[in-house]
């Protein structure tokens, strides 16, 4: 157990030294940063005084070791276009970020799930298919489609939801959430279906296609012949042996989720880290894009240990100490 | 009444959309408290069905379309599927074949066996887990209370099926219907299994079905037999009178199939009766390419040598060696297989025989000793031509029939490959003849060159591994269980094919095997290996009368007595 987080940190430090190098290059090929700092009319001595305070006539190794050992005390410099340390920017708008991928994980697991057992055990009945066909639609329309069709239903015309923004939040100080008030549930609640609506198909369609597979394995079979019920077969026996295949692709989704959500917080105007790094695009802020690319990175890697912690757990036949 | 299930005028059909397939055809049969009934018939026959259909579990689109069936007096035909799941565990109990799959791995066999004592005797928790502990220990599971704890996969396949019993017999059911019990175990435990199986019978007066393909299962446990073939029985009778004075045709045809351990045949009897069709057109051995490559029978260099021969599997790779795991699978192995003999390796399940078959095959490399083929060592730069040349003349057969074809591929194509691949005709034409001369010699008929695989049955796919297998023109051939997967009466075709084969071309055979009574109808020597060992190497009529080692003794004492065949 112990060696193998071991070699899993190990992994990781190996990936996140890669995309380090990544965010890093996007300093010196993504436009010169000193014309972005500067105004127009700055001389040539001012140009040359800030190079030497940023250390870009350092070599390239030189400046590539500053990166991470800044990057390691959680200093990830300073935007360009607001003036403020990126980690104070980035922290400030992760909850929100968060709370969304949260909520729309939620969503789309529970739906996911139920939807996918009740399709996989009555395989024929119309609602089956009719659900079957309807979440098509998740998978083949793209997201800032479905959000501009939700805010055109629920916000414009039925006027139920606010079609944009973040509200009712309350602040704790180092975290402002907008689950507790009702105001907040209501504006959180277009952006994170929308969010949810790709990863829901998904894992609606694996749950039914491994509960399909598992209803016709022998242990099943041996099960009706002890006679137990309908309930203990579906739900004690079957569901617990989809879930392996399934912790692995929502692993990956969450993920998916965080970086989905850079449209999705665009299409709503969510104030989180996916809005900030599209605006950030837009005025070429490489500080913010580099950190932002280093925190992603960040979480796939947290998420893929908790999912092989996961795997041990819900199947007993993974030795840990073996993979 | 002394019967507890009678069964009469059932009919089973499976409605498709090509028409409707009678699976079951006027089955009338009885069990009595106490009583084994032996259901045995060869795939296809429609046994399995007969116990499906009697607790009401057929697959779709099978259905019931006629016919009784009265438990203790009670019709439970078309009962609603409540009351039936009242009926199955509680009354009716089944066991299934393969332990590996009939098990959730997810639960501890305690959840699923309180679970189960839960819903059919209606316990408390807590009684529940004192009377699972007490099934444990009923079936012979040692430290059945620690042993609760596990999971199915922490038990051997032996054990597991002690814990498929447990669960069958947790609703203290009256009859017991065990569909294939033991085909998935080692002989061992077959005749552990099957005399757990006998003893629960007798002292719980409990009816037992037994569905089986296996003659030695039969002889072993049944106390009546009844005999299946496409769907009807054919016979019904006291287990010695059918196996001892079979009455019909295909009685007859199925015992004549069953290889024997007592005495050795030249060849097995006519067994056409089943696979019609399978008539061989032999080519003239003597003037065709086939015959051409033929060994010198004068030769007397061992056709294959082993020597010292290791092989390890890791297990648990580490950094330090002390914590590596390694399983010596092939553990300092010597023999030489004379040239126009039939070497026999037998050994249980892990044993490595299969492990040696591909070490000589060149599929594995080994990590100490010496193979030599005809003389020439094969071991080394594979490129060698000299290795290549000798390795030519090795070719392999493999167990599962269904797998060791590529089902993309027709049989044209995959019998031509090794022909192509050594180059060894000088046109396509030629290539082309050979190929259909060759499925007429192993009883396929050339017409069939342009099918597919999956449009084979189990024995006919084999026939075209062999068709492969000669188009090298080999003079050795490795059999790796080559019938195990297969009925018996195919499996007796196959067996006179290999055998006839061996005569025509003088080829030397390694015959790899767990079947005992198989092993003593093919093999000259045989070599009993047990845990990567050779414990016994005897000439086949010395190991059978006169067994050495314990070893050999032990597995020889758990064979199925056939005396009953007269």
């Amino acid at each position: 157990m112990f060696a193998f987080i071991a070699r899993r940190l190990a992994q990781s430090i190996l990936v996140m030294a890669v995309v380090s190098a990544v965010a890093f290059s996007l300093f010196n090929f993504v436009g010169d940063p000193v014309n972005n700092m500067v105004g127009q009319d700055a001389t040539r001595e001012r140009r040359a005084e800030i190079r030497l305070q940023l250390g870009l006539d350092d070599p390239i190794p030189v400046q590539y070791v500053r990166f991470v050992s800044n990057m390691l005390q959680g200093d990830f410099g300073i935007s360009y276009r607001i003036k403020q340390p990126v980690d104070k920017l980035i922290l400030e708008r992760l909850p929100a970020t968060l709370e969304l991928v949260f909520v729309s994980a939620i969503i789309s697991l529970i739906v996911g799930i139920v939807a996918g057992v009740y399709t996989g055990i009555h395989r024929n009945s119309w609602i089956s298919r009719s659900i079957l066909s309807s979440s098509l639609i998740g998978v083949s329309l793209p997201t800032f489609i479905i959000g501009i069709a939700l805010i055109y239903i629920f916000a414009v015309h039925l006027r139920w939801l606010p079609s944009s923004g973040r509200a009712g939040t309350i602040d704790f100080g180092w975290w402002k959430t907008s689950l507790l008030s009702l105001e907040g549930w209501r504006s959180i609640l277009l952006p994170a279906i929308t969010l949810s609506l790709f990863q829901l198909t998904m894992i609606l369609r694996l749950v039914r296609a491994e509960m399909m597979e598992v209803m016709q394995t022998d242990f099943i079979k041996f099960a009706r012949a002890r006679g137990l019920s309908e309930r203990a077969i579906n739900y004690g026996h079957a569901l617990r042996n989809t879930l392996v295949p399934v912790i692995t692709i929502i692993g990956l989704n969450i993920g998916g989720l965080i970086a989905f959500s850079v449209i999705t917080e665009t299409v709503f105007q969510w104030p989180g880290t996916g809005l900030m790094f599209i605006q950030a695009v837009d005025f070429v802020d490489v500080p913010i894009m580099s950190a932002y690319l280093v925190f992603v990175a960040i979480l796939f890697v947290i998420i893929n240990l908790v999912v092989d912690l996961l795997y041990a757990a819900v199947d007993p036949r993974i030795r840990i100490g073996n993979a | 009444m002394s019967e507890l299930l009678k069964i009469t005028d059932l009919n089973v059909e499976f409605v498709t959309r090509r028409g409707t397939i009678k699976a079951a055809q006027d089955i009338n049969l009885t069990v009595a408290p106490g009583e084994v009934l032996g259901l045995v018939g060869e795939s296809g026959a429609g046994k399995s069905t007969i116990g499906n259909a009697i607790i009401d579990l057929l697959e779709h689109p099978g259905r019931v379309s006629g016919g009784s069936v009265l438990f203790q007096g009670e019709e439970i035909r078309g009962r609603s599927e409540a009351e039936m799941r009242s009926i199955r565990g509680d009354r009716i109990g089944m066991i299934f074949q393969d332990p590996q799959t009939a098990l959730n791995p997810l639960m501890t066999v305690g959840d699923q066996l309180v679970e189960t004592i839960i819903k059919t005797r209606g316990y408390d928790q807590k009684r529940a887990v004192e009377c699972a502990i007490e099934l444990l220990e009923g079936v012979g599971i040692d430290n059945a209370e620690l042993r609760l704890k596990a999971y199915p996969h922490q038990f051997s396949g032996g054990m597991r099926q002690r814990v498929v019993i447990a669960l069958a017999l947790a609703g203290k059911p009256e009859l017991i219907i065990a569909d294939e019990p033991t085909t998935a175990l080692d002989v061992s435990i077959q005749a552990q299994i099957l005399d757990l199986i006998k003893q629960l019978c007798e002292e719980r007066q409990l009816g037992v079905i037994i569905v089986t393909h296996d003659i030695g299962v039969i002889a072993s446990i049944a106390t009546r037999v009844a005999v299946m073939y496409r769907g009807k029985i054919v016979e019904t009778g006291d287990v010695a009178q059918i196996l001892g004075d079979p009455q019909h045709e295909y009685t007859k045809a199925l015992i004549s199939a069953v290889p024997r351990a007592d005495k050795k045949y030249h060849r097995f009897e006519a067994v056409d009766y089943i696979e019609g069709g399978a008539s061989r057109k032999p080519i003239d051995i003597a003037t065709h390419w086939l015959g051409k490559a033929r060994h010198q029978s004068e030769d007397e260099t061992p056709a294959v040598s082993v020597k010292n021969l290791d092989l390890s599997f890791t297990l648990q790779s580490a950094l330090l060696k002390k914590n590596r795991k390694m399983l010596r699978a092939v553990n300092n192995v010597n023999f030489d297989i004379k040239p126009g003999e039939t070497f026999g390796i037998v050994g249980e399940s892990g044993s490595g025989k299969s492990t040696i078959a591909r070490l000589i095959a060149g599929l594995y490399t080994p990590d100490r000793g010496e193979i030599s083929i005809q003389g020439q060592s094969v071991l080394g730069n594979q490129r060698d031509p000299q290795i290549k040349q000798a390795r030519r003349k090795l070719q392999m057969i493999f167990q599962d029939p269904y797998s060791s074809l590529n089902s993309r591929m027709n049989v044209m194509n995959i019998v031509a490959e090794p022909i192509r691949f050594y180059k060894l005709t000088s046109s396509e034409a030629e290539t082309r003849q050979i190929v259909g001369d060759l499925l007429d010699h192993v009883g396929l008929g050339a017409a069939v060159a342009n099918r597919y695989p999956h449009e084979f049955s189990g024995g006919q796919r084999q026939r075209i591994s062999i068709a492969r297998a000669l188009a090298t023109r080999p003079q050795i051939l490795i059999c790796d269980e080559p019938t195990s997967a297969l009925d018996v009466s195919i499996q007796a075709q196959i067996l006179n094919l290999l055998k006839d084969l061996q005569e025509d071309l003088g080829l030397t055979m390694l015959f790899i095997s767990h079947d005992l009574p198989v092993i003593r109808q093919t093999c000259d020597r045989i070599a009993v290996m047990r845990s990567g060992q050779i414990c016994e190497l005897a000439e086949t009529e010395e190991l059978f009368n006169n067994p050495q080692h314990e070893y050999s003794k032990h597995l020889l004492g758990l064979m199925p007595k056939l005396d009953l065949l007269g």
